[in-house]
This record gives C-alpha cells, structure tokens and sequence, in this order.
C-alpha cells in the first residue's frame, strides 16, 4: 500500500500544477496587450474604478484561493490527497485553456463576435449591472425553492399513498405514467392561463415534471418493504401509522432520493424554460432579455451563473442524501 | 391482587389451513391443543413443513386459525402484542437503525423511550454489545444481529418470547454462545420462551419440554420432558440417551408409509 501513497512532495507539486495554469492565465492577461480595437470601460465602485480585466484577474485570483483552500483541507485525508493530486492536470489545462480564450477573445477578438465574448468580457456583466443580475439569480433561486419543495412534497406524499394502498395504486398510477412521457413544459400555455401568477405556473410546472420519478420511485421504495421487517414492528408494538413512518418511509429513503435526484435535474430544465417563456424575472427571464438585445455576453454570464448555482444545490441534496443513507454506507448494492 | 395461574399459554383445537390459487390445501395445523406453563421453555421440534412455524406466526397474532382457541393468560389472542416477543431466523434487523435504536424501536414505538431510554444500555450489557451501538445491522456478525434481535425483543418485558429458529442461520460455535445467553437472559427476566427448531442438541439443551411435531398434517406427535438440570452437558449420557430418543421418534415420524402393494 506504501507505493500508493502520495508524499508530501507529490501532494505539494499538486497544489502547484493546480494553480499554475490560472496564475498563467492572470499573467497572459496582464502581459499580453490589447491588439484589437475594444472599448474598454471603467466603472465605479467603492470609490476606486475597475475595468473588466481586474474583475476578471480577480475572479481567477478566488478560483486559485479556492483550489489553495481545498488543498489545505485534503492535505490531512488520504483520499481526498489522491483525489486533488489526479485532477491537478485537468485543473491546470482549465487555466490554460482561460488564457487561450482570453488572448483569442478579448485581446486578438479572433472569436466571431458578438456571440463569442472573452472570459473578461463575460465577467462585464458583473460591473454593467449588479443589482440586476443579482435580482434574477434571486428570483430564480425563489422559484426554484418553491418549486423543489412543493414537488418534493407532493411527489413523495402521493408515492407513499401509491404504494401502500392498492385502490390508490389502480387509479391513480396510470395517470402518473401518462404525465411521465409528457414533457412539463408542454403544460405551459395552460399553466399560464390558468395559475393566478406566473410565479405559481413555474412552480406547477415543476411539480408536475418532478411527480412520475418521486412519487414512482417512492412507490416502488414502499412496495418492496420486506414483509419481516413489518411483521417484527408489529411484534414490537407499532401501530399501522408508524407501519408507514418508521418502517415502509425509512426502507424506501434510497429510491426516494433517486426520485429525487433524477427529478432535480428535470426541475432545472423546467426552471429555466418557464423563466424564458413567461416569468417577470430569473436567470431564464434575464438570458432572454438579453438575446434580444444582442448582449451575448450576458447570455453567458447568465449560464455560468446557473452553472455555479446548479452545482451548490447538487452538492447540498447530495450532503444531506449521504448523511440520511450513512446506513448504506459500506452494504453491498 | 388475583395471583397469575400458572399455565400462560392455552391452545386448544387450533386448524389452519392453507389454499393456493389453483383450490390445493395443506393443512399446516390440525387440531393443535397444548398448555405452556409461566417461565416454561418449550421446544417444538420437526421436519420442514410441519407447521411448526405456522403455530408459532399463530401464538404471535401473525396470522389467524381457521378454528380452535389461542389464550394468553386466559384471554384470546388478537393480533400483534409487545407482550409476545418475536424473533425470526435472520434479517429481522432495521438495516436503517443501528444497535441502539434497533433495541430501542419498541420503546419508541410504544413512547416509552425518554422514560426507560436507559435500559437500552442495560440490554446492550445483557448481549454484551458494548462498543456496537452505533453499529449498523451490516456491520455486525449474524450472531451479533441475534442477540440485538433477541435483546429488541426483550425491551418490550414480554410474556412469551417467540424464537423461530434465531439459531438456524449461524455456525455451531455462534449457535451455542446464543444458547447460553439465552439461558442467562431468561433467569433474568423470567419470560416464557418457545422455541422453533429442527436441531435437536439444541431442544434437548435449551428445553424443559420438547413437543415433537409430524407433518401433513401439523400435530403434535409426543410431549418430551426435560428434567436433568442446568448446564446441560452436551456429552452426558442422558443428553446423549434422550438425544437419540428424539432422532428415532423423529424418524418414525417422517418414515415413509409403507406401499399397499409388491412387484
């Protein structure tokens, strides 16, 4: 096991390969200089001006604190050494490949523009308007609380009377299949008819794309409790209530959070798409607004924001889905 | 305060049938009558498939006779009771809970747990699982399992502790450390135990009296006493006596009868 470890070397040679590549990026930036014609603007903040190129240097200064930080903490745990030690390689092509993108984007404006802004220019959205973006991502991150929780909630409550009563199973599951198949989105010119607010459309939407796979998977969870493990809760004294919460809900927890996962990322889709075709704000809305007028940076600016924001949401439903199933940890699936 | 008689257990002409969807009938059960006696440890002993764990699924209210009567403590018996602990062979266990809360879970179920929380460790001590509490089911040996599912059982202070063979799945080593913790366990909480099994070392060791049952239809065949006391000496030459007693009783039971006619 000896030869598999990774010195402190190694492990140092890591962390340096990882941020080499964006410490190139903010150099190229710095040292290569402008060669196309491009307006730069200054814009002001906290008393001081900032131009694109500082926010951008900035942010790949955070990128870099980010990698530093988690080096530090993988330095005491095996695996996560050899988990950072693997992807220091792609960590520092990332970098590189910002540098090409900015020599190419912003310093050469050798991409076809306007679709293909630099890293810096993308980053403009920032500076042009804060408050705006901020706004939208707020909006989004609202409607996206509103509608994980009201999907999840149905979803998992109606998968629970799915697979416990029969006579729900019979009526209720074929229509659940038949809304399987139909995209959410589909729903939309009735959703927005119909629901009093368009804030309540999206969230309708939502629900109704999280339905068949929480409530099917939840179902299913239930359906496959092993009869001895109800028939010893019943020894024990449990009532046909704590049938259902402490034995049948606990055994489907895993198939629960794979309704759950595989739904999120339908949510997603369906976030966004109700946000471009009729929402008064979120990032869908501002992407949208921003194609109208040309502003693809924006546009990008917008996808990265959703990148970021997606990803955070994924890691906590996963944090909270290992600390529910840390039973499963170590049995054999 | 009327004094508890002294018989716990009253059976008496108890059928159960079983149909399959194309009109077969087996009759599990027929005519099943005995008494258990308060703090009695009896043993029910045959083949597969004769019914043994049919009338112990019967005494625990798992499942309903066609006719006869159960009595617990001369009260019919309707469904489920904490009062009649179970244990099954294996994977009785809540793969989601670990040690301490498996034992726990009648407490809990029962809202008892914040008032006796601490007799948790108490049972844990009993089964010496100190260490384990934070255990999951997967992470523990299947003797372990056992004695949590025993221990789980015995939170509940039940009347009749119900073991469909909990022995069955574990190597001869394992069985016999059970064997002896059973013992320990029933001097100290007094419960009746009936026990479902087909090894008779295991009947003749643990018993005060062995109930050899015949399949096709479920009867009980002979009542057996055990009277030699406690520890029983596996070796012993009226362990080894009664032992083979029980393997010829046994063998009658489940001879073939004899064909009606000859080539």
């Amino acid at each position: 096991m000896a030869n598999k470890e990774i010195s402190n070397l190694k492990f140092a040679l890591g962390i340096l390969l990882t941020i080499a590549g964006f410490v190139i990026a903010i150099i190229v930036n710095i040292a290569v200089p402008q060669v196309a014609d491009v307006n730069i603007k200054e814009y002001e903040y906290f008393g001081r001006l900032y131009n694109f190129n500082d926010l951008y240097r900035y942010i790949v200064l955070c990128i870099i604190a980010i990698f530093v930080v988690i080096g530090v903490f993988s330095y005491f745990d095996e695996d996560k050494r050899k988990k950072y030690v693997k992807k220091a390689p792609f960590r520092f092509a990332l970098g590189l490949a910002l540098a090409l993108w900015d020599v190419l984007g912003t310093k050469y404006l050798l991409l076809p523009q306007p679709f293909f802004p630099g890293p810096a220019a993308i980053v403009e959205t920032f500076l042009n308007e804060p408050a705006f973006v901020l706004e939208n991502t707020l909006y989004s991150l609202r409607l996206y609380a509103a509608g994980f929780t009201v999907g999840v909630i149905f979803g998992v409550g109606s998968g629970i009377l799915i697979g416990w009563f029969p006579k729900v199973y019979y009526w209720v599951s074929p229509i659940l299949k038949i809304t399987g198949v139909i995209p959410a989105v589909a729903w939309m010119p009735f959703a927005l008819t119909l629901a009093p607010t368009p804030f309540s459309a999206a969230v309708f939407l939502m629900t109704m794309c999280a339905w068949f796979p929480i409530a099917s998977f939840t179902a299913q969870g239930v359906q496959s409790t092993a009869k001895v493990h109800f028939e010893v809760a019943k020894t024990l004294g449990a009532n046909t209530a704590q049938l259902v919460f402490r034995v049948a809900i606990p055994h489907a927890m895993p198939q629960i959070f794979g309704g759950i996962a595989m739904a999120n990322g339908f949510m997603f889709t369906t976030l966004v798409m109700s946000e471009m075709m009729g929402q008064p704000g979120g990032l869908g809305y501002y992407i949208q607004l921003s194609r109208v007028w040309s502003a693809y940076y924006k546009v990008f600016a917008a996808i990265v924001i959703m990148a970021v924001l997606f990803s955070i949401i994924l890691a906590v439903i996963s944090a909270v889905q290992h600390r529910v199933l840390r039973w499963q940890k170590g049995l054999v699936k | 305060m009327a004094e508890l008689s002294k018989t716990v257990l009253e059976i008496a002409g108890v059928n159960r049938i079983y149909s399959d969807d194309v009109n077969n009938t087996v009759e599990a059960l027929s005519d099943i009558s005995l008494d258990v006696e308060r703090g009695e440890f009896v043993t029910f002993i045959g083949s597969s498939g004769c019914g043994k764990t049919t009338l112990l699924r019967l005494i625990a209210g798992l499942d309903v006779p066609q006719s006869g009567k159960l009595l617990l403590d001369g009260k019919p018996i309707h469904g489920t009771n904490p009062n009649r602990g179970y244990v099954v062979q294996q994977g009785g266990l809540f793969p989601w809970l670990d040690v301490w809360h498996n034992i726990a879970y009648g407490l809990k179920v029962r809202g008892l747990y914040s008032k006796r929380k601490a007799e948790v460790a108490k049972y844990i001590n009993l089964i010496g699982l100190e260490g384990f509490e934070k255990s999951y089911p997967h992470q523990i040996s299947g003797g372990m399992a056992q004695r949590v599912a025993i221990a789980r059982a015995l939170i509940n202070e039940p009347e009749l502790l119900l073991l469909d063979e909990p022995m069955g799945a574990l190597d001869s080593f394992t069985r016999a450390d059970i064997q002896d913790k059973l013992l320990e366990l029933r001097k100290g909480s007094g419960a009746t135990m009936l026990l479902v099994t087909h090894d008779v070392d295991e009947a003749i060791y643990l018993s005060d009296r062995i109930f050899i049952m015949t399949p096709r239809p479920g009867k009980i065949k002979d009542i057996l006493t055990v009277d030699f006391p406690h520890p029983r000496h596996r070796g012993g030459a009226e362990f080894l006596s009664l032992r083979r007693d029980i393997l010829e009783r046994l063998e009658l039971a489940s001879a073939k009868p004899q064909p009606e006619y000859q080539i």
